[in-house]
């Protein structure tokens, strides 16, 4: 990596509304380099609405967004399927807009564990197996910034420690920045740098450990779940760990159901 | 007894499955069947707008499809009407117009059949220039418009977000089957062209790996449906664009056959 300190993205008093409701509300965000920041916040919170505003997806009503000169992004959406009806194997998922040598591929399918999937059909991956292609496939620019939309969704517990851990060792590795959106508020990874805390505007923002005892996040996510974030961002990140840990969480992801809908 | 207008009507048909086959796929991926069936009901508004204006009805076609792409491509999703139930009010209006204004014309002696079922017989020289031409035109913006297309259609964003502009391409697409539609309806009519997209991908579907591999099939399949049902047409002396439906579906049925006994599952 340069030693490039400059912000990869700087975004100031973002404002959209969607169809006449209020999505983001004065949001200001920097991304710096080699940086993780984990985005969480409520279903409807804004968080894919902010991501996108990011990317350039989406214009917002008023503020603007600075990104780097030359920044490259990697990006892995929230909802991906890909039809039957489509034939299309991992290899020409991986070349859909930019051409790649094979090894090049190869080389991105191997750093996520994936190797083997190279000729595999897309429809016939598993939720899991799928995730490391689309990161693999966000590697594959070798970009500055990963922006990865729920990247442990339809993946089973122990996968998910497995994948937050495989991202926090590509960051290590390549020294990129890491913009990722959660909605799994207990299962926060534990090398994130930032959390920001998102519901239409930020309301708090720190380490895992900081926000877990900020009134704001306690307000708006119950003191129940602050206490399965807080364990999981102190503990050691390891694979009994997070079992241990999926049996507490359950019935937290309940009540953290339930009280969503007050608000 | 091969005789001109039969070759003549070949080469137009095997002009237009090579690039309906490819095109076709698209229509499948994309789920865009009842577009293609909307473009292709409004050509008969333009067969109307031709004769009233007095040039060949294939230019009528033309304009009429190429207006209706962009109108549908400018037009974007409505959020309180579903796509499909926008696409039935335009396409059963278009038809039903073009039908009120063919039959008002008192003065013009005009075959409907031909126009709604296509007709062999009426494919002249003008017209295989007209679809060579066409064809080649759409087979080079496919060739330009295959990448991106295909990149929008696995994920919308995902393409957006690697700088695939997305309007663009949507609106070349739309153009391509308003070309396609012009080209196609002598052969098989307007009630029937959009068999010619879905019927050689769906058949294509079963054999292929990847996508250029179901373009390529689709294309073969396409020409063999459109040789098949001339041929048939010519000798039980049926009208064209059902013959060549059925033969479509022959080889549709086949290739379940074939294809389910290779990759059943």
């Amino acid at each position: 990596m340069t030693l490039d300190t400059t912000p990869l993205i700087g975004a100031a008093g973002l404002d959209l509304s969607l169809g006449g409701r209020r999505v983001l509300a004065h949001v200001d965000l920097t991304i710096d380099p080699g940086e993780i920041i984990t985005l969480i916040g409520p279903n409807g919170a804004g968080k894919s609405t902010l991501v996108r505003v990011l990317l350039g997806l989406v214009r917002p009503d008023h503020g603007k967004v600075v990104r780097r000169k030359g920044l490259r992004i990697g990006y892995l959406p929230q909802k991906f399927s890909i039809d039957a009806v489509l034939p299309l194997n991992v290899a020409r998922l991986m070349t859909l807009t930019c051409k790649a040598e094979r090894g090049a591929i190869e080389a991105a399918l191997e750093e996520t564990g994936v190797a083997h999937l190279i000729g595999a059909q897309v429809q016939t991956l598993s939720g899991g197996e799928l995730q490391r292609v689309l990161l693999a496939r966000a590697l594959l620019p070798n970009p500055d910034l990963l922006v990865l939309d729920e990247p442990v969704q339809g993946v089973d517990f122990g996968g998910q420690a497995e994948l937050y851990r495989l991202i926090g060792d590509i960051r290590d590795r390549r020294g990129c920045a890491v913009l990722m959106v959660s909605h799994d508020l207990h299962l926060v990874m534990a090398q994130t740098d930032r959390v920001l805390c998102l519901n239409q505007h930020l309301c708090c923002a720190g380490t895992p450990a900081m926000v877990a005892k900020d009134p704001e996040y306690l307000r708006l996510f119950g003191p129940r779940a602050a206490q399965a974030f807080a364990l999981y961002a102190h503990g050691p990140h390891g694979h009994d760990h997070v079992h241990t840990l999926s049996g507490e969480v359950a019935p937290v992801d309940h009540a953290h159901e339930g009280h969503t809908h007050d608000h | 007894m091969i005789t001109d207008f039969f070759v003549r009507a070949l080469i137009a048909g095997i002009g237009v499955a090579l690039v309906a086959g490819p095109a076709g796929c698209f229509i499948v991926w994309r789920r865009m069947a009842y577009f293609g069936d909307t473009m292709a009901h409004s050509a008969l508004l333009g067969v109307a707008l031709g004769l009233l204006l007095g040039v060949d009805p294939i230019l009528g076609v033309l304009a009429v499809s190429i207006i209706l792409a962009l109108i549908l491509a400018g037009m974007g999703a409505s959020r309180t009407l579903a796509s499909d139930t926008v696409l039935g009010i335009l396409s059963h209006s278009a038809l039903s117009l073009g039908m009120i204004a063919l039959s008002l014309m008192q003065g013009i002696r005009l075959d409907l059949m031909v126009y709604l079922f296509g007709d062999l017989l009426s494919v002249g020289m003008a017209d295989i220039y007209l679809v060579l031409g066409g064809g080649a035109v759409s087979l080079a913006l496919l060739f330009v418009l295959w990448r991106p297309l295909l990149a929008m259609t696995v994920h919308e964003e995902l393409a957006r977000a690697e700088g695939v502009n997305v309007a663009l391409v949507r609106a070349g697409f739309m153009l391509l089957i308003a070309f396609l539609i012009a080209a196609a309806m002598k052969i098989t009519g307007a009630l029937l062209i959009t068999s010619l997209l879905l019927i050689p991908a769906a058949c294509a579907r079963r054999f292929a790996r990847g996508p250029e591999m179901m373009a390529v099939l689709a294309a073969l399949f396409g020409v063999a449906a459109v040789t098949g049902g001339l041929y048939g047409s010519l000798y039980f002396d049926t009208p064209t664009g059902p013959s060549i439906v059925l033969a479509a579906l022959l080889l549709f049925l086949g290739s379940m056959i074939v294809g389910g006994r290779r990759f059943g599952r």
